[in-house]
């Protein structure tokens, strides 16, 4: 439900990240999600199209890493991923482990940019014959 | 055509995340002990806290509220009764309230200063997904369940139930038309956030209400 806000959240960000490199246009964006942020992936996807639309970031692709949960478990001292978000117990030896280490991201990891051709850069000085 | 990759690792609620350390800071400084309930809409969070006001009430404490609610100011002039101040926020739509909103109504909330506070209880939008994702500052985060809403609610909506630090059942006086397996929701609350503290209540009979309000009155106390 609160998808779009994050979409727009992102489109933010990088057009603030992106802006720092004229001329380049961002071709994706790749986020970190846990799988405890309580976000779906598939109503990200759509929010994003929805709100990169129109912006300096549209049409570019989302690309979204689901982490898995990782607990730390006290009795074998071991950082081990959970499968599913049913039971946060140690998978080695069956221990609840309330210790999370990883699972509640929600992150822009990077963006990909394309660079203008540099003949085609706005801008760009173009060649001078010299003549002596 | 070249393409690079730019490492940003930022994230995407940074500008929440930093208002809600902002606001922390604030809380702690001015030593009042903040509260955030998050639960569904309907599982009586308002009854609860209308009878935690009027406890702290009587106990001499200072406490007030801050509640969230996509309209209407009903909730507030409901908690208003019990003789503590009293904030709405309408979030017009919006499923959730994040540390600009509290932020902003801290600050023309003329009537309350923190430091002359003992406890503020912020009552999240009735949501049980997104608040989950926003921090507000608080030092505690109390997610609610009732007891008409089955005891796999914990398994359902593990991202809120592990972010928080204590669970409050309530309509435990319902327990028996509803036939509420109580040993399996404390094991479904314990398997989604081992060792939490649970607190099993009824607005109506009062039941559980000392164990939560002396909860309270140790989590108040400066370390």
């Amino acid at each position: 439900m609160h998808e779009l806000s994050i979409a727009a959240s992102i489109v933010e960000t990088v057009t603030e990240s992106a802006s720092a490199y004229p001329g380049a246009r961002v071709i994706a964006v790749r986020l970190r999600v846990g799988a405890l942020a309580s976000v779906i992936e598939d109503s990200l996807q759509f929010c994003w199209e929805l709100a990169s639309e129109g912006s300096p970031v549209a049409g570019a692709k989302l690309v979204i890493n689901m982490l898995p949960v990782i607990v730390h478990c006290d009795a074998c001292g071991v950082d081990s991923e959970i499968e599913g978000v049913q039971s946060f117990r140690c998978p080695r030896c069956g221990e609840l482990a309330a210790d999370l280490r990883q699972g509640r991201e929600l992150e822009i990891e990077s963006i990909e940019l394309e660079d203008p051709e540099p003949g085609k850069q706005i801008g760009a000085p173009s060649p001078v014959e010299e003549h002596i | 055509m070249t393409t690079r990759i730019v490492e940003l690792r930022r994230g995407i609620l940074k500008k929440n995340d930093e208002l809600a350390a902002g606001l922390r800071q604030r809380f702690t400084s001015a030593g009042v002990l903040v509260l955030n309930l998050v639960s569904s809409p309907g599982t009586g969070k308002t009854a609860f806290l209308e009878l935690t006001l009027r406890a702290l009430r009587a106990r001499g404490a200072h406490a007030a509220a801050l509640v969230g609610d996509l309209e209407t100011d009903n909730d507030a002039r409901r908690l208003a009764a019990s003789g503590a101040p009293v904030r709405q926020i309408n979030t017009h739509g919006i499923c959730h309230l994040d540390a600009e909103m509290v932020t902003k109504h801290l600050d023309d909330w003329e009537e309350v200063s923190l430091a002359d506070l003992n406890y503020l209880f912020i009552e999240n939008v009735g949501n049980l997904v997104c608040p989950s994702s926003y921090d507000l500052g608080e030092r505690i985060r109390v997610a609610l369940l009732s007891v008409t809403e089955g005891e796999d609610k914990p398994l359902k909506y593990p991202g809120l139930f592990n972010s928080s630090d204590a669970a409050v059942i309530t309509k435990i006086d319902l327990s028996v038309p509803c036939g509420f397996d109580r040993e399996l929701a404390l094991k479904n609350i314990n398997e989604i956030r081992p060792g939490i503290r649970i607190f099993e209540t009824s607005a109506k009979t009062s039941a559980g209400m000392d164990e939560w309000l002396a909860y309270l009155a140790e989590q108040a106390r400066p370390s």
